[in-house]
This record gives C-alpha cells, sequence and structure tokens, in this order.
C-alpha cells in the first residue's frame, strides 16, 4: 500500500491527495533562497546574542569585567542580547520555517520569492540598526520594545512584505485540507504585525501616559511569545513529529480545541507581570486567570503529541529532527505549567522581581522554540541544499550541549531566583542576603552560557559545511543511529 | 477547519478582545489621568519635574538602569515593601503621569528606586556611587558608571562639580579631580526627583506597626 502523507491521513473524511515526490521536490527548490537567507542570517544572530548573553552574565557576578566603556555595560548589553536573540534569530528562524511549512502545506510552490528575499534584507538590516541603537545609548529600555524608533520602521516593512506574501500564499494554495500548522501559521501572521504595530505606535513613536505604558508593554511582550513564537513552534511540532515518526497526528478534535484556547487564553496574559502594580485589579486578575486557563492549550497539545507519539519514542534515538522536537514539545509543557503557577499570586511573590522569571524565559525561549527551530532546520536544510549533515557525532554535539546548557541554566537560576525571592521578601533580612543567595546560582548560570555557546558554534559550523557541501557522509542522512525501520516518506 | 474565513474571525475576535482590554481600555482610562490639585500650595501631585531630571530619564533609559532596579512599591501580602522601607506608601497609576517613560521594572537584582530621592537626597552620594559603587557599598555588584566622568587636571581652583570624598583605590590621582559628564548631571537629577511620598487620597499611607 502507499503511505498516505500527513495531510490527508490527517482526516479521515477526506480523500488522500497525495504530492508525488517529485512535486515536493520542486516546492522544496522553490523555497531554497529566501529560506536559507533566513538561516543563515538567524544563526549568525543567534551567535552574535549568545555571546552579548554570555558576557551579560558573567557580569552579574564580576561587575568590573568591562565596565569602561559605555557599550559595553550591563544595561545595553542585557537588551542588545535580548533583541538579538529575540529578532535576529528566534524571529528569522521561525520565518524560515514557517515560509518552508507554509509551502509545503500549501502545495505549491512559493510564489514571489523576491518578497521575500527583500523581507529578510529589510529584517536583518533593522535588526542591526536596532542592536547597534541600543549598544549606542538610544534605546528606551521598554522591555522586548529597546530598539530606538529609527529601526522598528525597518523591521515593520520587512514583516510587511512576509505578510503580504503570506496572504498570497493561502489565496492561492492548492484546494483540499487545510492542516493544523496552517492555521497556526496563518493566526501568527495575522496577530504580529498587529501587536508589533500597537506597541511601536503606544510606546515609541507616540508614547503614551504613565502606567498605561506598562499595560501596553506586558501585553505585547508576552504576546510575542504567546502569539508569536508558540504558534510557530507549535506549526513545527505538528508538522516534524509525524512527519518523521510516520503517523497522522492522534486526535483532529484535540488540535482544534488547542488551537482555539491558545487564541482566548494567550491573548489576555501579560499583565500578571506587573501583580501588586499601579493598574485596576480586574486588569491584572483577567491576566491571572488567563494565564490560569492556559493549562487547557497546554494540555491539550501535550496530550495530542503525546499521543502521537507513544510506541515511537526509539525514534529519538536516530532522528535529531525528532530529538530537537521532542524536546522542546516537551519543554512546551513544562515551561506552560511553570508560567500558569507563577501567575498564582502567592507564588508570584516568592518569583516576582527574581532571577527564577529569568529562569522561565530562557526554558521558553531557549528550551521549547529554540529547540523546535534547530529541529525543524536539522529537517529542511538537506532538502534546500541536497546535502545531508556531515557528522552525526557533530550533531548529537550539539544537543547534548545546548540541553545540558539550557537544564543547568533554569535550574540554576530557579534555586537561585526563589532564595533570592525569600531573602526580598523577609523584612528582617537585609538586601545584601539576597545578593549572597543568589550569587552561586550566577556563577552556574554562567557556566551554563559557555555550553550553549559551544554548542551554537558546533551547529554553526554543521551549517555552514551544508551551504558549502562539505564532507556527505556515505550512507544516506545523518541520523544518530541505524532507524529500526525507516517509516518517513523518502523526501 | 478548512474555511479560511471563518479561522480569521475567530483569530481575530479573540485578539480584539485582550487588544480592547488590555490596550485600549487603559490608553483611555490611565492614559488620560490628570494630576491632582494641591490647595495648600497651589501645586500639584505627582510634582512636575525639573528640567534636568526629564532629561535624566533618558540617560537611566539609555544605560539600562531598569533592568536592575523595579519603581514600584507594592502592598502586603504581596510583598513587604512599605515594611522593607521602600515607600511610606503603595505607588499607583498616578504617580506615573509624568514618567516617561514609566520604568516599572521587573527586577530586583538592585533595590527599589521609587523613593530613593528621599533615601538619599545627597547628589555627591549619587555621583560617587555611580562613579564607583563599591566606595559607598563594598558588597555592591551594580557595575561601575565611569564612563560618564571624567577624570581631569585640576586648572588653578578645583572644580565645583567635582566629586567629594573619593578615597582609596578609586581616588582621582593628586592633582586630578572626577568630573560628571551632562549625562550623569541630569541622572543624577532625575534620581533625586525619585519621591513619590506625597499624599494621594487613592493610596492612603498604611498603619505602621
Amino acid at each position: 500500500m502507499k503511505p498516505q502523507s500527513l495531510i490527508s491521513s490527517f482526516n479521515p473524511a477526506n480523500n488522500p491527495d497525495t504530492l508525488a515526490s517529485h512535486e515536493r521536490a520542486e516546492i522544496d527548490a522553490s523555497t531554497r533562497f529566501p529560506v536559507l537567507l533566513f538561516f543563515s542570517s538567524a544563526i549568525f544572530w543567534l551567535l552574535v546574542g549568545s555571546l552579548f548573553g554570555l558576557i551579560s552574565a558573567w557580569k552579574m557576578t564580576h561587575p568590573a569585567l568591562l565596565d569602561q566603556m559605555a557599550w559595553l555595560t550591563f544595561g545595553r548589553l542585557r537588551p542588545a542580547h535580548l533583541n538579538a536573540v529575540i529578532y535576529g534569530w528566534a524571529s528569522a528562524a521561525g520565518i524560515g520555517v514557517g515560509i518552508w511549512l507554509m509551502a509545503r502545506l500549501c502545495r505549491v510552490p512559493l510564489l514571489h520569492s523576491k518578497l521575500l528575499i527583500s523581507a529578510a534584507i529589510f529584517w536583518n538590516l533593522g535588526v542591526l540598526v536596532g542592536v547597534l541603537g541600543i549598544l549606542a545609548g538610544d534605546s528606551r529600555s521598554i522591555e522586548w520594545l529597546e530598539f530606538p524608533g529609527y529601526a522598528t520602521p525597518i523591521l515593520f516593512v520587512a514583516y510587511a512584505f512576509i505578510g503580504i506574501w503570506a496572504i498570497i500564499m493561502f489565496r492561492f494554495r492548492k484546494p483540499g485540507h487545510v492542516y493544523v500548522s496552517q492555521w497556526y501559521l496563518f493566526a501568527a501572521f495575522l496577530w504580529f504585525p498587529w501587536l508589533y504595530a500597537t506597541a511601536n505606535i503606544l510606546l515609541i513613536w507616540q508614547p503614551i501616559q504613565g502606567s498605561a505604558q506598562g499595560a501596553v508593554n506586558w501585553w505585547f511582550a508576552h504576546n510575542v511569545l504567546g502569539l508569536w513564537f508558540t504558534p510557530i513552534g507549535l506549526a513545527s511540532a505538528y508538522y516534524m513529529i509525524p512527519k518523521v515518526i510516520g503517523r497522522p497526528i492522534h486526535s483532529y478534535y484535540l488540535s482544534i480545541l488547542g488551537f482555539w484556547s491558545l487564541a482566548l487564553f494567550y491573548s489576555w496574559n501579560g499583565m500578571h507581570h506587573l501583580i501588586g502594580g499601579p493598574f485596576p485589579a480586574w486588569m491584572v486578575s483577567a491576566s491571572v486567570v488567563a494565564s490560569i486557563m492556559m493549562f487547557i492549550p497546554v494540555v491539550t497539545v501535550a496530550i495530542n503529541h503525546h499521543m502521537t507519539m507513544r510506541g515511537h519514542f526509539g525514534a529519538l534515538k536516530w532522528s535529531p529532527t525528532l530529538r530537537f522536537t521532542v524536546f522542546g514539545a516537551m519543554t512546551y509543557t513544562l515551561v506552560s505549567l511553570q508560567g500558569s503557577s507563577m501567575a498564582i499570586p502567592s507564588l508570584n511573590t516568592l518569583t516576582h522581581f527574581t532571577d527564577y522569571t529569568i529562569g522561565h524565559a530562557h526554558l521558553g525561549l531557549y528550551g521549547f522554540f529554540t529547540m523546535m527551530m534547530f529541529g525543524a532546520m536539522y529537517y529542511i536544510v538537506p532538502r534546500l541544499t541536497g546535502w545531508e549533515w556531515p557528522s552525526a557525532q557533530a550533531i548529537r554535539w550539539h544537543f547534548w550541549l545546548v540541553a545540558i546548557g539550557i537544564i543547568l541554566m533554569v535550574v540554576s537560576l530557579s534555586i537561585g531566583g526563589v532564595l533570592q525571592g525569600l531573602a526580598l521578601y523577609d523584612p528582617q533580612v537585609s538586601f545584601r542576603n539576597s545578593l549572597d543567595y543568589a550569587t552561586p546560582f550566577r556563577w552556574l548560570r554562567g557556566i551554563s552560557g559557555f555550553f550553549l555557546l559551544g554548542g551554537h558554534l558546533v551547529f554553526a559550523g554543521l551549517f555552514t559545511a551544508m551551504l558549502l557541501k562539505i564532507g556527505r557522509p556515505k550512507d544516506g542522512p545523518a541520523y544518530f543511529t541505524a532507524p529500526a525501520k525507516v517509516e518517513a516518506s523518502p523526501l | 477547519m478548512n474555511r479560511l474565513p471563518l479561522i480569521f474571525l475567530g483569530v481575530f475576535i479573540t485578539f480584539a478582545s485582550s487588544w480592547l482590554g488590555l490596550v485600549a481600555y487603559p490608553f483611555l482610562t490611565l492614559g488620560r489621568m490628570q494630576p491632582l490639585p494641591d490647595e495648600d500650595t497651589g501645586g500639584y501631585f505627582p510634582p512636575s519635574k525639573s528640567g534636568l531630571a526629564i532629561a535624566g530619564q533618558r540617560a537611566y533609559a539609555a544605560n539600562g538602569c531598569v533592568y536592575c532596579h523595579s519603581q514600584q512599591v507594592r502592598l502586603a501580602p504581596l510583598s513587604t515593601d512599605i515594611a522593607k522601607g521602600l515607600g511610606p506608601r503603595q505607588t499607583v497609576a498616578r504617580d506615573y503621569l509624568r514618567a516617561q517613560p514609566a520604568f516599572l521594572g521587573t527586577m530586583r537584582t538592585g533595590p527599589d528606586l521609587s523613593n530613593i530621592g528621599v533615601r538619599q537626597p545627597d547628589a555627591n552620594w549619587h555621583h560617587k556611587h555611580l562613579y564607583e559603587p563599591r566606595t559607598v557599598t563594598d558588597w555592591s555588584i551594580m557595575p561601575s558608571f565611569r564612563y560618564l566622568y571624567k577624570l581631569q587636571k585640576i586648572e588653578g581652583q578645583p572644580s565645583a562639580d567635582a566629586l567629594k570624598g573619593l578615597s582609596g583605590p578609586h581616588a582621582p590621582p593628586p592633582g586630578y579631580e572626577v568630573i560628571p559628564s551632562d549625562d550623569a548631571k541630569v541622572l543624577v537629577a532625575y534620581l533625586l526627583s525619585l519621591k513619590r511620598n506625597y499624599p494621594l487620597p487613592e493610596s492612603p499611607e498604611p498603619p505602621t506597626n
């Protein structure tokens, strides 16, 4: 029997309309240049961003480190790190993965690739101008929106090209089923410009007054995670997991429930970053409730992915894509439940204003999203370059360096953060103790940065080898071990 | 779910609801709040800031003070801020009317600064602290902002602006003095302006016990 493609096997009511492998190859080839452009620039910013992060981390334990020059001060390097990884790495990687998924799932070769190439150029120009602006001292210190007002319009133009392209792709897709990954991508491509435009207009270009800024700020910052990175990450998981193990998603209905509950509840998050702050109580309460309700979409997606994987966990042994993706998917469950718990005011009391929040943010953006992007790239890049990853051993190094790195970082920041929170809360304890408690854990976090940067260098090396077509393995794709049986479709 | 218009509608409405609640509503209410007239003096609460202090907000933003210092005093039992002496009362929306931007902050790697102008009213202390935090608090992990200061040779009389009381390894060599740049001056003016201890009817001081 001919193996059904994922798209058709997904919904039993649909007739199979499997793409022939040559059609799929044609679609992949059409996405080659723009997707590789986004990926290469993303990896560049990942390296830059990790370096900024590493230096910032060590400044917490060594305040005299590189304190001579304004542009290297902690208060500039930290936002430069955040914005480089958010916009330079994560968004660009997500856009690249999104483009490829869209073309595959719309089942048409990519239309108007010039729009996307222009978008990639503008996007990177915007990030470059923005990061330099922060280092030069033009940041307004509004978290997640530090890029100065002269950089963000460039990013917005880039985004407009992508949005227009996405609409065209949807418009000219092949008739038939709209797969769950497409719902997420469609929503993310719609939400992001709305979020970004609102926040930029109200906070950067025509700043509104007073504490209302805080509300808009955290509505934006939390929703960039929830309604931009999360849907792209989930779209990738919904595609990669079934694709690698060769069986459809467990339940269509759980997919629907997960999607709509995410749309409803995630968008109301944000104000829980400001519990006790200068806002009407109902706004904060609404976000706390929405944050706790996130339990529904998260558990729904977790069950759906787990049931899909059930009986196929052995594939984690050989497939790099699956190993990174499943790590990301499991972290998604963990970080979301942790986030819900942090919104409960009594627990928030302990973790607010501490390193615990930093650990949580990294667990989300790194443990979930970044790992998901690595997994997707391991799947996509060979299909674009017509080359195989040169070394399974190097991929193994990449995985273990970043997995150990992120676990070490999150565990140390979480423990240190709680101790710091206890010290900050107890009126009998001096402020100094909150530093003393946190310091050993900040050392550990600094060490974790070397693991992450090391992993990124390995990955950048592998990716460069793919672009230059160096060192292809003789016997097919670079799996960790020989797959028990290759169930995935050949392309 | 094969009908794109339906997906679009759902995605639009869910998001619009939060946009109305968490963006449009605060924009229309908190964003239009006015200062309270003070009948005794003819002034306003919160009091207006000096030009230097307003300019200082830019220096505060440019150097990222907000990444370690919050400006929020919260009530018990959510926090023990008042017991810890961060301020006499909770900070409320009206306290931030003149803040541009409102540096609420999300971290307390360093102490809260809502009332730093009350706790440390001495400009020279702030300059010394910014120049080299370890001169005033030996266990501080705040970075030095030495790049906002100039080490210069004393020509004739020492400058009136020069930092006083720098001692030990951080003291300038004999015949030299440390002068704050304009950025340092406006930053200190801003820090000194951070006083949220004026009375506001919506935020009574909780009884101390």
